[in-house]
């Protein structure tokens, strides 16, 4: 029998409590939120400015204070916005959280890899899971995420940067490569960039571990209707059965790497 | 059980995937083919890509959605390439493109690029969220409904025209009756109520960047019987009945009321595309249960009691 029909899920306004600017164009937003049983890293909300809507990782998930936040870099005129403009005490409206996260009960040791504000999506994981080891990109250090919360709550990470101005010099999946070496990983995850997260597919390909990554693409709805997030050749709906997708999905997902679709279905070559 | 076959179209079960719900990609169809609908209605396009309004364009509330997705589609040449994809599953499950414009020869030229990849064509006219010129402001009047349906019967022999219209009139049977005078070989019935609206108590704005938006879900199901059930009694061709279906006995309400074929979209929302096999297996143990042979001897049945 179908349950939930009677549901009302309009989206819920909050009111910003804290804001944290991460780097020059990735800045953090904290705000009340029931924090149930069932949110989990690796799903996501969608996100009304009360004029557009757009689909956000959840960053923050704190159970104690029952607090939630999200982690917005700039793109194009709604994170604009946020960043620019959008601070402690605005509204904002918040309906979810939706789709599958990371699953990680079971494995020995995790290896999480973060490009950008990726990082945002993993940090969640570090307060479910006590075997997470991260590895936080960017391309300069004034890019890098968290650097500051890792930090103050006394977490290992493993920085690298493209120009080497801090941490490791070079690409997250050259690091990660380095570390997989050790043999003591049994499964990559990942969120970022989709050509680093392919790139972390074909690691986990090679050193035979299991692998979990979160893919984005363009969302409407949320609820599994309207088509606009459906991947190739599947047709998983990722706001549904993603955004976290697992080795065995994403082997048959062939337009990973590849191409999207933009807001009117049309295929957008990566 | 569930066979039949209506516009020269082989079916294993009556139920339909409806229009604008999971119908953009080749691949989202082919999964709902999976999960075993009896035919697919693709998401409406025309001969330009709509990016459609932006978001919230659809928002979830009691009994089902308000959207104002606007039409959202790539264009006839984009779309093409997705119906080209769909070839090796329509013998199983056939495929109907719907098609929406704003003058005849809109429509004929899309119909006409499209004809060769699908086995009917459903005429949006009754989108109420569409722009000016497009979608409901066709579908509310009988003369240019009827303008619409003989131009694209004019142009495009072999293939079935179905015509799609709205509730959001005073009397729908008029527009039913001018879509079969103008050659409509089936209709369906209906697409979304309204428009409606949903505010933000907290704060005043309208939910929906295009404030206004058509209803649909379990909620509409009176209102779509209604006009299943009015239509059946005034025109001769048969009916898809569409509006809130989410279970079994919806399709046998909507049977009962004279449609012949079914569709389901926003209850997917709640069940996941597994609905239709759900509702399939539900199905034949009724009639089964019920004493019957095939479920086409139900249709209408309301109207002879
Ligand atoms: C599941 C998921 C989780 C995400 N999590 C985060 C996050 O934690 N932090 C973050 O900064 N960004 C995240 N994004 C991406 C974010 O939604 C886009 O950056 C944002 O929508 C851009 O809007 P804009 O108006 O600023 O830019 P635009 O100029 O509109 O677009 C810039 C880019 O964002 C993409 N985009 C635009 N609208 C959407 C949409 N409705 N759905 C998906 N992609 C869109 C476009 O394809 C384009 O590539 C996530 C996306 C998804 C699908
Ligand atoms: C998100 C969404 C998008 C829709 N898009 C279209 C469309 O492109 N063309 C169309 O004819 N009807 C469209 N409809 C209407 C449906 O096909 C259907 O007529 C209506 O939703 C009632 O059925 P339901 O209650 O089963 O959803 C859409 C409905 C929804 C909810
Ligand atoms: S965003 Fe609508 S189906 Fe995923």
């Amino acid at each position: 029998m179908i349950k939930n029909v009677y549901d009302d899920e309009v989206p819920k306004v909050v009111t910003i409590k804290e804001t944290v600017i991460e780097t020059p164009t990735v800045k953090t937003f904290i705000f009340p939120f029931e924090i149930t049983e069932d949110i989990h890293p690796g799903q996501f909300v969608m996100v009304w400015d009360l004029n557009n809507e757009k689909p956000m990782t959840i960053s923050v998930i704190d159970k104690k204070n029952n607090l939630m936040g999200i982690t917005v870099r700039k793109a194009g005129p709604f994170t604009e916005n946020m960043y620019e403009n959008m601070g402690v005490g605005d509204k904002i409206g918040i309906r979810g959280p939706y789709g599958h996260g990371y699953e990680l009960s079971g494995y020995k040791k995790v290896l999480a890899v973060g490009g950008g504000s990726g990082i945002a999506s993993l940090a969640p994981l570090l307060s479910f899971y006590d075997n997470v080891d991260l590895i936080s990109a960017a391309s300069t250090k004034d890019e890098l995420v968290f650097v500051e919360k890792f930090k103050k709550e006394n977490i290992q990470v493993h920085e690298c940067t493209d120009d080497g101005s801090y941490g490791f010099k070079g690409f997250s999946t050259e690091l990660a490569d380095e570390l997989l070496k050790t043999g003591d990983y049994d499964i990559i995850v990942g969120c970022g960039p989709e050509i680093m997260s392919y790139k972390l597919l074909e690691l986990s390909q090679k050193y035979d571990i299991d692998c979990q990554l979160a893919l984005d693409r363009y969302m409407k709805c949320g609820l599994g209707i309207c088509g606009q997030c459906c991947i190739d050749d599947t047709g998983y709906r990722v706001c549904v059965e993603g955004p976290v997708f697992d080795k065995e999905q994403l082997g048959q997902l062939s337009e990973f790497g590849k191409y999207r679709r933009d807001a009117a279905g049309s295929i957008v070559e990566y | 059980m569930l066979k039949s076959n209506i516009l020269g179209m082989n079916l294993k079960n009556p139920l339909f995937l409806a229009a604008g719900i999971l119908g953009t990609t080749a691949s989202s169809m082919k999964m709902v083919a999976r999960a075993g609908a009896g035919g697919i209605v693709t998401k409406s396009f025309s001969l330009e890509a709509n990016d459609g309004y932006e978001n919230p364009t659809i928002v979830k509330i009691e009994g089902g959605v308000i959207n104002s997705v606007g039409l959202a589609s790539p264009g006839v040449e984009a779309k093409k390439e997705e119906l080209i994809e769909l070839e090796d599953i329509r013998d199983e499950t056939p495929v109907i493109a719907s098609i929406y414009g704003d003058s005849e020869d809109v429509f004929c030229e899309v119909a006409q690029r499209t004809k060769d990849y699908v086995d009917a064509f459903e005429l949006n006219v009754s989108c109420p969220h569409a722009k000016c010129g497009f979608g409901s402001n066709i579908g509310e009047d009988p003369e240019m409904t009827y303008n619409i349906v003989s131009s694209v019967k004019d142009s495009i022999k072999d293939v079935p025209i179905i015509v799609k219209l709205t509730p959001n009139v005073t009397d729908i049977t008029e527009i039913a009756k001018a879509s079969q005078e103008a050659g409509a070989d089936a209709l369906t019935l209906i697409n979304s109520v309204g428009p409606g609206l949903r505010i933000d108590y907290q704060t005043g704005k309208p939910i929906l960047n295009n404030v206004l938006g058509g209803i649909a879900g379990p909620m509409i199901k009176p209102i779509a019987l209604k006009c299943v059930y009015n239509t059946y009694k005034t025109v001769d061709i048969p009916i898809f009945g569409v509006g809130g279906i989410k279970d079994y006995k919806d399709v046998l309400e909507f049977m009962y009321a004279g449609a012949s074929l079914l569709q389901i979209g926003t209850s997917i929302m709640y069940d996941g595309p597994e609905i239709f096999k759900n509702i399939t297996d539900d199905l034949s143990i009724f009639l089964e249960e019920n004493g019957y042979n095939n479920v086409t001897e139900i249709i209408g049945l309301s109207h002879e009691l």
